[in-house]
C-alpha cells in the first residue's frame, strides 16, 4: 500500500522505538492498560475497588485480587490514570494519527469496514465482521492477560531482552495463529 | 518528565506501527496465512537490531541495565499466547495494533477494542479463581533471560558471555529478516 515502508526502513523505525523506550524508561507494553482502563471506569462507580493503604508498597490496595497483585501496582495506576504506561498507550493513537496525516498508508472507505481478505472470503457483511472481531478482542485480551503480556510486551520487548518468556509466548501465538489464519482465510 | 517521555515515546511507537503497516489487518492476516512476509521481516529486523544495540549499549554503560524488565515464564504464557494467536489470526489485530488502528478510522477496530476491554474485565474478575492453578507453574525458574545483561534476572545460559550471545541472536534475527522471501 502507498505510504507503507518496506521491511528494512520499517524495521529500523520500529526497532528504534523499542530501543529508545528501554533506553529512557522501560520496555514497551500495551495489554495491561486494557485492565487499567477497565479499572478506571470501575473506580468511578465503586468506593471500595481501590483504596489508599500506607502499609502497602504502592500505597494502594484493591478488593479485586488482580488489581491488588504485585503490591497493588495496578490499583495505584487505576487511582492515578495520569501515569507513564497509560499515557504512553494513549499517545500511541496520536502517533498513528500523525503518521496517517503525514503521508502514511491510508485505507479506503471499504478497508475501514473490513480488510480486503475478509471481503473476498465473507463478502461485505460488516455486521458479521464486527461481531467476529468483538469476540476475537475478548479472546485476545484474556490470552494476553493470562500470558502476562501481548505482542508488544512479550514478543517485541521480551525477545529484544532475550527473555525466555518472549520466546515461549511467540511459540504459543504462532502455533495457534498460523493454522487458524490458513483455515479461516485459506491461502489463495 | 516521565509523562513528557510517555507522550514522545508513545507517539513514536504509534507512528512506527502505522508506517510499517501493522495497523492494517490485511497485512497481519496475510503474514499469518504465510502469503506476504513483509511485516514479519520488519518485526524480525526490528527485534534483531534493537536487541543487538541494547546489549552493546548496556555493555558500555550507555543504557542502564536497571531499565530491563524481564517477564516471568510459566505455563500460562504459552496457553495465553495461543489464545491471543487465535483471536489475532481471525481479527488481524493484537492489543497494540487494534488500538492504534482507531487512528486510521477503522470501524472494526472499535469493536476489537470494545471486545478487548470486556476480555480484560473477564480476566480481572476471574483471576482469583485461577491464580493458584497449574497455569502459573513456573518454567525454568520464572524470570530468566537467555543472555546475562542485568543483575536482577538470571541467565539461562550463564556459561556464554551475555553480550556475545545477545548480539549473536540479534544478528541471526536480522539475517533471517533479510533472507525471508517477501511474497510466498
Amino acid at each position: 500500500m502507498k505510504g507503507q515502508l518496506n521491511w528494512f526502513k520499517g524495521g529500523l523505525l520500529l526497532g528504534a522505538s523499542f530501543l529508545l523506550a528501554v533506553a529512557f524508561v522501560k520496555p514497551i507494553g500495551v495489554s495491561t492498560q486494557f485492565v487499567i482502563a477497565d479499572g478506571i471506569v470501575w473506580n468511578l462507580f465503586s468506593d471500595t475497588v481501590v483504596q489508599k493503604d500506607a502499609a502497602i508498597k504502592s500505597g494502594y490496595t484493591s478488593s479485586n485480587a488482580y488489581l491488588n497483585k504485585s503490591g497493588g501496582s495496578y490499583a495505584k495506576n487505576v487511582a492515578n490514570p495520569f501515569n507513564y504506561s497509560f499515557v504512553f498507550v494513549i499517545a500511541m493513537v496520536a502517533g498513528a494519527f500523525l503518521s496517517s496525516r503525514l503521508g502514511g498508508p491510508r485505507p479506503t472507505a471499504l478497508d475501514r469496514s473490513a480488510p480486503e481478505v475478509w471481503r473476498q472470503r465473507f463478502g461485505n457483511n460488516f455486521a458479521l465482521r464486527n461481531l467476529t472481531v468483538f469476540f476475537a478482542g475478548v479472546v485476545v485480551l484474556i490470552g494476553a492477560r493470562l500470558a502476562g503480556g501481548c505482542t508488544s510486551g512479550h514478543m517485541m520487548s521480551g525477545m529484544m531482552q532475550t527473555s525466555l518468556s518472549g520466546y515461549l509466548f511467540a511459540l504459543g501465538a504462532f502455533a495457534a495463529a498460523v493454522p487458524v489464519a490458513i483455515m479461516v482465510y485459506k491461502r489463495n | 518528565m516521565t509523562i513528557f517521555l510517555a507522550i514522545i515515546l508513545g507517539i513514536f511507537f504509534g507512528f512506527a506501527l502505522q508506517r510499517v503497516g501493522a495497523t492494517n489487518p490485511q497485512n497481519i492476516i496475510n503474514m499469518l496465512r504465510l502469503t506476504d512476509l513483509n511485516l514479519m521481516k520488519a518485526i524480525l529486523f526490528a527485534i534483531g537490531i534493537s536487541s543487538t544495540l541494547l546489549f552493546l549499549l548496556m555493555s558500555v554503560g550507555v543504557i542502564d541495565a536497571g531499565h530491563l524488565s524481564v517477564k516471568s515464564s510459566y505455563i500460562g504464557v504459552i496457553v495465553g499466547g495461543a489464545l491471543l494467536g487465535l483471536g489475532f489470526a481471525v481479527a488481524g489485530y493484537c492489543p497494540g495494533t487494534g488500538l492504534v488502528a482507531l487512528a486510521d478510522g477503522r470501524k472494526d477496530a472499535l469493536f476489537f477494542v470494545g471486545g478487548g476491554l470486556v476480555g480484560a474485565l473477564i480476566y480481572t474478575l476471574s483471576y482469583d479463581i485461577i491464580k493458584d492453578s497449574w497455569l502459573f507453574d513456573k518454567i525454568a525458574g520464572g524470570k530468566v533471560m537467555l543472555a546475562t545483561g542485568s543483575d536482577t534476572f538470571q541467565p539461562l545460559l550463564p556459561f556464554i558471555p551475555g553480550t556475545l550471545l545477545a548480539v549473536s541472536i540479534g544478528v541471526v534475527f536480522m539475517l533471517i529478516a533479510w533472507k525471508l522471501p517477501d511474497k510466498v
